[in-house]
């Protein structure tokens, strides 16, 4: 039952987000988003997920607001409307047809296929020693995941340095010493 | 809000934030050591460890914060735990396999126990909390060389 009224929250605050003319208001409606998603995690009793959720949220959040809150950015709203409400409605009529033919074979929600699962949670506390199912997982039975996820930072903060680095000499010299 | 956010906030933040900041930091660190017992681990820690810093940036300025760990030091960082994981990763073909867990399982429940597993976490939080410092590094660099031209 919560959950569905935090669903309900996030749609509504998902669209305000689109909608709204004020960007500064925008960030803030997917912050509201971001945090009822971790509550949602919590519900499902998944507090490591609601963790990771909550702090990367607020990071992401601190950033945005960075970026956005002393610039004037333009808003484009006119243009080839009807155009663009005609194709957004085709590829939601698409997605939603897929998205049914697919989820028809899933299991119920709340019902897992406990084929693996099941091994993990007999064997998985004798085997790795880790209390914690969740990291157990991760970083053992699953460390590849692990692996690529460190890749995958590592590459998302060799592009920012790449790309966000300053071309000026003494600026670059600047931002390495406290001034 | 401050005309310049690179210059710190009033005097108010800055005393909550001398009280508040190691206590934060404390426990990033807590939730990377102790990723194998309770919920969270190396990436959760090492997200509040990065938002420490951050913290210390916006309030007390830009210098404060990059006198601390300059943008050098944390993209140095943030490669030496990529190999550390990579390392610890390899380590276990001396027990047999890639990602082997080759050190003792210990009692459940204590600090250190699940072998390799606490290992990963604190790598994984060293990397995570420099890295996405960097990143914050980088993106108010950006605002600063923009403002300039």
């Amino acid at each position: 039952m919560e959950l569905y009224v935090l669903l309900i929250f996030m749609i509504f605050a998902a669209i305000i987000a689109i909608e709204i003319k004020d960007l500064f208001s925008s960030v803030i409606a997917v912050g509201a988003v971001g945090f009822a998603l971790s509550l949602a995690f919590l519900i499902l009793k998944s507090p490591d997920l609601a963790i990771t959720q909550l702090v990367v949220e607020l990071l992401c959040l601190i950033i945005l607001i960075r970026a956005t809150i002393r610039k004037d950015l333009p808003l484009v709203i006119e243009g080839r409307w009807i155009f663009n409400t005609i194709s957004t409605l085709v590829f939601v009529a698409v997605f939603l047809f897929f998205a049914y033919t697919a989820l028809k074979d899933l299991p119920a929600f709340g019902n897992p296929i406990m084929n693996v699962v099941k091994k993990y949670l007999e064997q998985g506390q004798a085997k790795t020693g880790a209390v914690n199912l969740a990291t157990a997982v991760i970083l053992d039975f699953r460390a590849y995941d692990a692996l690529g996820e460190a890749a995958l930072l590592f590459t998302a903060v060799i592009g920012i340095m790449a790309v966000l680095r300053s071309f000026d000499k003494d600026d670059k010299s600047e931002a390495d010493d406290a001034e | 809000m401050p005309n310049n956010p690179l210059a710190g906030m009033s005097i108010i933040v800055k005393s909550i934030t001398r009280i508040i900041i190691s206590m934060v930091m404390v426990f990033g660190i807590y939730i990377v050591a102790h990723g194998h017992v309770s919920p969270g681990g190396g990436f959760a820690g090492g997200v509040i460890i990065a938002l420490s810093f951050v913290l210390l940036m916006l309030a007390f300025g830009k210098g404060v914060a990059t006198s601390k760990i300059t943008k050098t030091i944390a993209s140095n960082l943030e490669s030496v735990g990529a190999l550390m994981f990579l390392l610890i990763a390899l380590s276990g073909f001396s027990g047999g396999a890639f990602f082997m867990n080759i050190l003792a399982k210990g009692a459940p429940f204590k600090l250190f126990s699940a072998g390799t597993i606490p290992l990963y976490n604190y790598v994984l939080g060293l990397k995570v909390g420099v890295g996405l410092f960097a990143i914050y590094l980088a993106f108010v660099v950006l605002e600063k060389a923009g403002k300039r031209k």
